[in-house]
C-alpha cells in the first residue's frame, strides 16, 4: 500500500488519480444518461427503472466508489491547481499564448467547481429524494423531477451546469488518456474526436431534459 | 627557465604499441587511495565533462568549474559537422593508421607523431562510449551506425548526429557527469570563473575562481588541476565560438608558468555567415558539407553589383574549380578560406560589404531536384534564412571565411601534463594533436578522448608518483592569488573611462583579422606588435566598466577576458612573426610559391614553438620541441 | 527603425523589480534581437550605467543560454527560434516591446533577465543518464537500434534546455523537459534497463524543485524553440505509470 500513497503524493500521481477518477465519471454519465432517457418514455417506466436500481446490491456500492470518485476528484483537482497557481508567484505583466490551449482547458478548475456545486444541489434534489425523501415515501420519482424542472431557477441551473459538464469535457477526456501515457500520432486525433463527441453528446442530451421539463409545465 | 628542455615524454617502442606499454609502465594507484586524491577540472565542454565524470568513476574526488549558468551549455554544444572515428564500417579502406596518417597530414606535419596515432587508437572507443550513453548518432535503416566522409576526406568515417553531433556528444558526457554529481563524486560549480592559477614549488596546487552570481572570490585546493577551457578564438572578435570562449584561464596559468604553445595556429573556417554590419556580435557556420554540392564563385568583374542570377555564366568566375582542378570546391579550409579572401581582396567580393562570396547550390538543384537538395541541407537554407532573411533556393548564399578555431593552447607532454607539474590540460584549450591545421570532425574526437582516455590513465602516476606536501587554501600562495584577482576587478572597476569593453575587443579583434588572420607578413604583423601594447594602454584608462564586484556583472566578466586578450595577442603576434614558413593555417605572404601555395619549411620549423611569459610587454621567451617523423615523412600537400 | 522596449530590471534575486523604457532608434533589421541589447548596453556602459544583464553564449541557437518572454512569448513570436536567433526585420518599426525574465518559482530571478535554472540540472542528476562506465561500453554496433527509434530518439535529444517550456506554461511545469529525456532514453535499447528507475526519479526531482504540473494544454510545444512535441509528456506518463505499478 506503501507505494500507492507514494504515487498519491506526486503530481503525476495525483494526476492520474484526476484521470481514472475523471473517466469512471464519464463511464459514470453514460449509465446515468441511459437511465435518465426512461424520462422520454413515460412516468411509469421511468419509476420502474429508478426502483430497479435502488434495489440493487451492486450498484449500491458503485454508489459509493462514485462518491469517493468526486470527493477525491474534486480534492485533488484543488490540490493541483493550488501547485500549480504556487509553481508561478509571479505573473506576467504581458503573456501572449502560443495558441494551443483552449478556453476549456484554461478553465478546469471553474467548469469544475460549477459542476461540483451542481453535483452537490443535484444530489439533494434527486437522489436525496429518491432513496429517503419524497420518492421513499412512496411518491412517483417521475413527480418530483417534473416539478423541479418546472422551477425556472432550477431548470437554468441545470442548463448551465451540463454546459459546464460539456466544456470540462471537451478537454478532460483526452487530458485524461494523455495524462494516463495514452498519446499516438495516428489515433490521439481520433480520440479528440471522441471527446468532444462526448462533450457535446452528455451536455445537449441532459440539457434536453430540464428544457424539455420546463417546455412542457409552460403547456 | 631559460634552458628549459621540452620534454614531450613520449614513450619508447613501436607507434602502435606506445599507448599501451605506456599504460602498463604508469604506477597505478591503489583503488582504496583514489578518494585520498583530489582534482579540480575546469570546463565542462567535452574535454572537461568527460574527464570529470571519468575521473569521478575511478574514485577521484573530483570538483569542476564553468562559466555557464550550467556545464551543459558548454561550446561544445555548437559543433554541427561530426566526429572521426577509425571504425571503417563501410568497408573502405580506413583504419587505425589512415586516420593517424590523414591527420598528421592535415595538420601539415607540425604534431607530434605518438600524440596523434594515440588518438586515432582510441577513436573507436569513443563510439562505443557515446552511443553506450544513449547518444542517438545516425542510423541506417539496418538500425547500424551511419556514417559520412566529412571535410574532403577520402574515406567516410565520420559519425554524426543531424547537425547536432556536438551537441549529443556534450549532452551524452553532461549526463554522465551529472549522475556522477548525483551520486555526491563530482561537486560542481556553475557560473565560476577561474581567475588565478595556484602554483605552490613550482606545482599546480588550486585555483581561484569568482563567483559570477555573488562575484566572491574563492580558493580551492586540490593534487592536481586540469584546464579543459576550450580555445581563444573570441582573441578575433568576430568568431563562430561562443560569446564566453576567452583565454583567460590558460593565460592566466601561462603567467604561472606554463608554455603557450603554437599560438599562431588560428583555423579559419571558409563556410561562414558574412558580416551584416557594426552591430555583428558572432559569426555563424554554415556546414562545410554545402561544399559537397555547391559551387563557389564571384562575377568576373570587379565592383559587379548586378543580382547573381543576371550574371550570366561566361562572367562567373569559379575561382576553386579553376584553380584546383583535381579537389575543386572541395579543398581544404585554408587553402579555401585564403582563396575566398584574396578574390574580395582584389575587389570581385559581392554583397554590401563586398566581403563575400556566393555559395551556388542552382547546379545541384537542377540536377537532382530541389526535394533531394532540401532533405540534405532543408536545416541549413533555413538558418541561412533567419539570420539573413534571404531564400538561398532563389538566390545564392553568400559566405565568408571566419576564425573557428585555435589549435594552439598550452604544451602538454604525452601524458597532458603542461610544464607546471601537476597541470594537465585537455581539448582545445591544449596544443597537442591538430598541428598547423585540424581536420573537420576532429577536436570532438580528441576532446572526448583526452577526457576519456587519456587523462584518467595518465594523471594517476603523477597523482602516485609525486610525494607533496598537503597545501590547503589557507597557504599563503592563495591569499596572494585571491588578492591578485581582486585587485585586477578593482583596477577594471575603477578605470571609469567613457568606451564600452566591447569597443576595445572590436578593435583588437580588427587589427588580428586584418595583421595575423588568413594570411601574415612581417610588416604587417610588425605593425600589429606596436599597435596592441597601444591599445592596452588606451584600455586601461578608457574603459568603463559599470556596476560592482559584488554581483553579477557581465561588462565585468568581459573586461577581465578582454584584457587578457589584449596581453596574449603580443605572444600570438610574436609567434606569427617568428614562424618564417607558411604550413597548414599560418600562411606567410613571404613564403609562398609562384602560384600562391603555402610553402612549409620542414628543415628549420618542424618544431612545436613553446612561449615562456616574462611579463606583460615583455618579449616572451621562445623554447622548441622538435618534431621527428620516424612513421611518416613530410610531403607537401597539393590539392590542384 | 526605431522599438520602444520595455525591460524587466531588477537588481539581484532579493531585490524588488520594475519595467523601465528604453528608446531605440538606431535598430537594424538585420540584426539579432541580442544584438540589439548589446546596443542598448553598450549605449548604458557609455553612459556609466549598468546594463541590462541577459544571458547567451552560443548566439546560434543551441546552448539554450538565451531566452525571456518577447510580448509575452517565450523567445519572441516565431516558431522553433530561439532569442538569439530572432532577428528584428521580423518587428514593426515603431513596435513597443515588452522583455520579461521566465518567470516560475524553480527558476529564481538572478538579475534582469537572467534566471536561475539549476533545478533542471537536478532533475538530469536524478536520472537523466545511462549509468554506463567510461570504458566498459560494448561494441557500438553490437545493438542495432531501429533507425525509426533512433530518429524519434533524436527527436527529443534536441532539446536545448533553455527553460522556454516552463516559463510559457501556465503552471511552470517542467514536463516537457523532462519527458523529452526520458523519451529519448527509454527509446533506445542502451538507456532501456533503467528506464523506470530514471522516470521515478526524475518526476520526484522535478517536484521537489517546486515545478508546476502539466494540465495537458501543449502550450509549451508551441513555445519550444527546437519544435520538440508534446507527445514526450504522454511518454513521461506512461513511464512513470510502469514505474510506480511495476517497482
Ligand atoms: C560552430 C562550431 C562548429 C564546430 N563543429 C565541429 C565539428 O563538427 N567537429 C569537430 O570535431 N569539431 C567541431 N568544432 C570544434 C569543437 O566544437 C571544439 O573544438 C570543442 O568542442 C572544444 O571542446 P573543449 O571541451 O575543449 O572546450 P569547450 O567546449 O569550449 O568548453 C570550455 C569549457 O571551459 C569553461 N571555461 C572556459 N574558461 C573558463 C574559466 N576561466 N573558468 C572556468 N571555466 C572556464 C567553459 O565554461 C566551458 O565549460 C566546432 C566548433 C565551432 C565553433
Ligand atoms: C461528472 C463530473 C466530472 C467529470 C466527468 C470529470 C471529468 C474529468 C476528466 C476526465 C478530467 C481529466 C483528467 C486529467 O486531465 O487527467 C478532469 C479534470 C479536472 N477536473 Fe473534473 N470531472 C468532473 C467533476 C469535477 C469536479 C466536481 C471538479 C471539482 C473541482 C473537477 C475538477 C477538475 C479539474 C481541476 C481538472 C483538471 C485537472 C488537470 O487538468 O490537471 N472535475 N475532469
Ligand atoms: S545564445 Fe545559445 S541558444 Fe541563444
Amino acid at each position: 500500500m506503501r507505494w500507492l500513497l507514494d504515487l498519491l503524493s506526486t503530481s503525476i500521481g495525483k494526476k492520474v488519480l484526476m484521470a481514472l477518477t475523471g473517466l469512471f465519471l464519464v463511464l459514470f454519465l453514460a449509465v446515468h444518461l441511459y437511465g435518465n432517457l426512461y424520462l422520454y418514455a413515460g412516468e411509469e417506466a421511468f419509476n420502474h427503472h429508478a426502483e430497479s436500481i435502488s434495489g440493487n446490491a451492486l450498484i449500491r456500492i458503485v454508489e459509493v466508489v462514485l462518491f469517493l470518485s468526486i470527493i477525491a476528484h474534486a480534492v485533488s483537482g484543488v490540490q493541483l491547481t493550488i501547485r500549480n497557481r504556487r509553481a508561478r508567484p509571479q505573473r506576467y505583466r504581458v503573456k501572449r499564448r502560443a495558441g494551443f490551449s483552449t478556453l476549456a482547458s484554461r478553465s478546469m478548475i471553474v467548469s469544475g467547481s460549477v459542476v461540483f456545486i451542481f453535483i452537490v444541489i443535484h444530489l439533494r434534489n434527486f437522489f436525496y429524494e429518491a432513496r429517503f425523501g419524497r420518492a421513499a415515501a412512496g411518491e412517483s420519482l417521475y413527480r418530483v423531477v417534473s416539478e423541479t424542472f418546472a422551477l425556472p431557477g432550477y431548470a437554468a441551473l441545470y442548463v448551465i451546469a451540463m454546459v459546464l459538464l460539456g466544456v470540462h469535457l471537451a478537454h478532460g477526456f483526452l487530458s485524461a488518456l494523455r495524462t494516463l501515457g495514452i498519446e499516438h500520432q495516428r489515433y490521439t486525433p481520433v480520440l479528440r474526436g471522441v471527446g468532444l463527441l462526448l462533450a457535446v453528446g452528455f451536455a445537449a442530451a441532459f440539457a434536453s431534459m430540464p428544457i424539455v421539463f420546463f417546455v412542457r409545465s409552460l403547456a | 627557465m631559460a634552458g628549459i628542455a621540452l620534454d614531450g615524454k613520449v614513450p619508447a617502442g613501436a607507434l602502435g604499441e606506445k599507448w599501451s606499454r605506456h599504460r602498463f609502465d604508469v604506477t597505478l594507484v591503489n583503488p582504496a587511495n583514489k578518494r585520498h586524491y583530489s582534482v579540480i577540472v575546469v570546463g565542462s565542454g567535452l574535454a572537461g565533462a568527460s574527464a570529470a565524470a571519468s575521473l569521478a568513476e575511478l574514485g577521484y574526488e573530483v570538483s569542476c568549474f564553468c562559466i555557464q549558468d550550467s556545464p551543459r551549455r558548454a561550446h561544445s554544444i555548437a559543433a554541427q559537422g561530426g566526429i572521426n572515428a577509425a571504425k571503417n564500417y563501410p568497408n573502405d579502406g580506413d583504419s587505425v593508421y589512415r586516420l593517424f596518417y590523414d591527420t598528421i597530414k592535415g595538420g601539415d606535419y607540425r604534431s607530434r607523431e605518438a600524440n596523434v596515432y594515440r588518438l586515432a587508437e582510441v577513436s573507436n572507443a569513443i563510439i562505443d562510449q557515446c552511443v553506450a550513453q544513449g547518444v542517438p548518432f545516425a542510423r541506417e535503416y539496418s538500425g547500424l551506425l551511419a556514417n559520412r566522409s566529412f571535410g574532403g576526406a577520402q574515406v567516410s568515417r565520420t559519425f554524426y548526429a543531424r547537425g547536432q553531433t556536438g551537441q549529443q556528444l556534450l549532452l551524452g558526457a553532461y549526463s554522465a557527469l551529472s549522475r556522477q554529481i548525483g551520486l555526491g563524486a563530482v561537486t560542481m560549480h556553475p557560473r565560476h570563473e577561474m581567475l588565478e592559477l595556484v602554483v605552490i614549488d613550482g606545482v599546480a596546487r588550486g585555483i581561484v575562481t569568482r563567483d559570477l552570481v555573488t562575484g566572491r572570490l574563492h580558493s580551492h585546493a586540490a593534487d592536481a588541476v586540469v584546464l579543459a577551457t576550450g580555445g581563444y578564438g573570441n582573441l578575433y572578435y568576430l568568431s563562430t565560438n561562443a560569446m564566453a570562449s576567452n583565454v583567460t584561464a590558460t593565460w592566466r596559468a601561462h603567467k604561472r608558468g606554463a608554455l603557450f604553445a603554437n599560438p599562431c595556429f588560428v583555423q579559419i573556417h571558409p563556410t561562414c555567415i558574412p558580416v551584416s554590419g557594426a552591430h555583428q556580435s558572432k559569426l555563424t557556420l554554415m556546414s562545410e558539407s554545402l561544399r559537397n554540392d555547391g559551387r563557389v564563385w564571384v562575377p568576373r568583374t570587379q565592383g559587379d553589383t548586378r543580382a547573381p542570377a543576371g550574371i550570366p555564366e561566361a562572367e562567373r568566375n569559379y575561382y576553386l574549380e579553376e584553380r584546383y582542378p583535381a579537389f575543386g570546391n572541395l579543398v581544404p579550409r585554408d587553402v579555401a578560406s585564403r582563396a575566398a579572401k584574396e578574390v574580395c581582396d582584389r575587389g570581385y567580393g559581392v554583397g554590401a560589404t563586398g566581403q563575400a562570396v556566393y555559395l551556388d547550390l542552382r547546379d545541384a538543384i537542377d540536377r537532382v531536384g530541389r526535394t533531394a537538395v532540401e532533405q540534405k541541407y532543408g536545416n541549413l537554407f533555413q538558418m541561412y534564412e533567419q539570420i539573413t532573411g534571404e531564400d538561398a533556393y532563389q538566390t545564392p548564399m553568400r559566405i565568408y571565411p571566419a576564425v573557428h578555431y585555435t589549435m594552439g593552447g598550452l604544451w602538454v607532454d604525452y601524458n597532458l601534463m603542461s610544464t607546471v607539474p601537476g597541470l594537465f590540460v585537455l581539448g582545445e584549450a591544449n596544443f597537442s594533436d591538430h598541428g598547423a591545421n585540424r581536420l573537420g570532425a576532429s577536436a570532438l574526437m580528441q576532446g572526448l578522448a583526452d577526457g576519456y582516455f587519456v587523462l584518467p590513465a595518465t594523471i594517476g602516476s603523477y597523482l602516485a608518483e609525486g610525494a607533496r606536501a598537503p597545501a590547503g587554501t589557507d597557504h599563503a600562495a592563495f591569499r596572494a592569488a585571491e588578492q591578485d584577482a581582486e585587485q585586477r576587478s578593482r583596477r577594471l572597476l575603477e578605470v571609469s573611462g567613457n568606451q564600452p569593453v566591447d569597443h576595445f575587443h572590436r578593435e583588437l579583434g580588427r587589427i588580428m583579422w586584418d595583421r595575423c588572420g588568413m594570411s601574415r607578413n612581417a610588416d604587417g604583423l610588425r605593425e600589429a606588435a606596436a599597435r596592441i601594447p597601444e591599445l592596452r594602454e588606451r584600455f586601461w584608462r578608457e574603459v568603463n566598466v559599470p556596476g560592482s564586484g559584488g554581483d553579477l556583472n557581465q561588462p565585468l566578466e568581459r573586461a577581465g577576458r578582454v584584457a587578457d586578450f589584449l596581453e596574449f595577442a603580443e605572444v600570438v603576434i610574436q609567434d606569427a612573426l617568428a614562424r618564417n614558413e607558411s604550413c597548414g593555417s599560418h600562411f606567410r605572404e613571404e613564403h609562398q610559391s609562384e602560384d600562391n601555395e603555402a610553402l612549409r619549411n620542414d628543415a628549420d620549423y618542424a618544431y612545436v614553438a613553446a612561449w615562456e611569459h616574462r611579463g606583460v610587454g615583455e618579449p616572451a621567451v621562445l623554447h622548441r620541441e622538435p618534431l621527428e617523423f620516424e612513421e611518416v615523412h613530410p610531403t607537401v600537400r597539393s590539392y590542384k | 527603425m526605431t522599438l520602444h522596449l520595455e525591460i524587466w530590471r531588477q537588481p539581484g534575486p532579493e531585490a524588488g523589480g520594475g519595467f523601465v523604457s528604453y528608446e531605440m532608434d538606431d535598430a537594424v533589421p538585420d540584426m539579432s534581437f541580442l544584438e540589439l541589447l548589446d546596443v542598448l548596453n553598450e549605449r548604458l556602459e557609455r553612459a556609466g550605467e549598468e546594463p541590462v544583464a541577459f544571458e547567451h553564449d552560443c548566439r546560434e541557437g543551441i546552448c539554450g543560454s538565451c531566452g525571456f518572454l518577447i510580448n509575452g512569448r517565450a523567445h519572441g513570436p516565431l516558431r522553433g527560434v530561439t532569442a538569439c536567433q530572432l532577428h528584428l526585420r521580423h518587428f514593426e518599426d515603431g513596435e513597443r516591446i515588452v522583455l520579461e525574465p521566465w518567470r516560475a518559482r524553480a527558476f529564481p530571478v538572478v538579475k534582469d533577465l537572467v534566471v536561475d535554472r539549476s533545478a533542471f540540472d537536478r532533475v538530469i542528476q536524478a536520472g537523466g543518464f545511462v549509468s554506463v562506465n567510461t570504458g566498459s561500453a560494448p561494441e557500438a554496433n553490437a545493438l542495432p537500434v531501429p533507425r525509426a527509434d533512433s530518429d524519434r530518439a533524436m527527436d527529443a535529444a534536441a532539446c536545448i534546455g533553455c527553460g522556454a517550456c516552463v516559463a510559457s506554461c501556465k503552471n511552470a511545469a517542467a514536463m516537457l523537459f523532462a519527458g523529452a529525456k526520458v523519451t529519448q532514453l527509454a527509446l533506445l535499447p542502451q538507456g532501456a534497463p533503467e528506464r523506470r528507475r530514471r522516470a521515478a526519479a526524475m518526476v520526484e526531482a522535478m517536484d521537489a524543485a517546486g515545478f508546476g504540473n502539466c494540465t495537458n494544454e501543449r502550450e509549451c510545444e508551441g513555445d519550444c524553440p527546437k519544435d520538440i512535441t508534446f507527445a514526450n509528456i504522454a511518454r513521461l506518463n506512461r513511464e512513470y505509470l510502469a514505474a510506480k505499478l511495476t517497482r
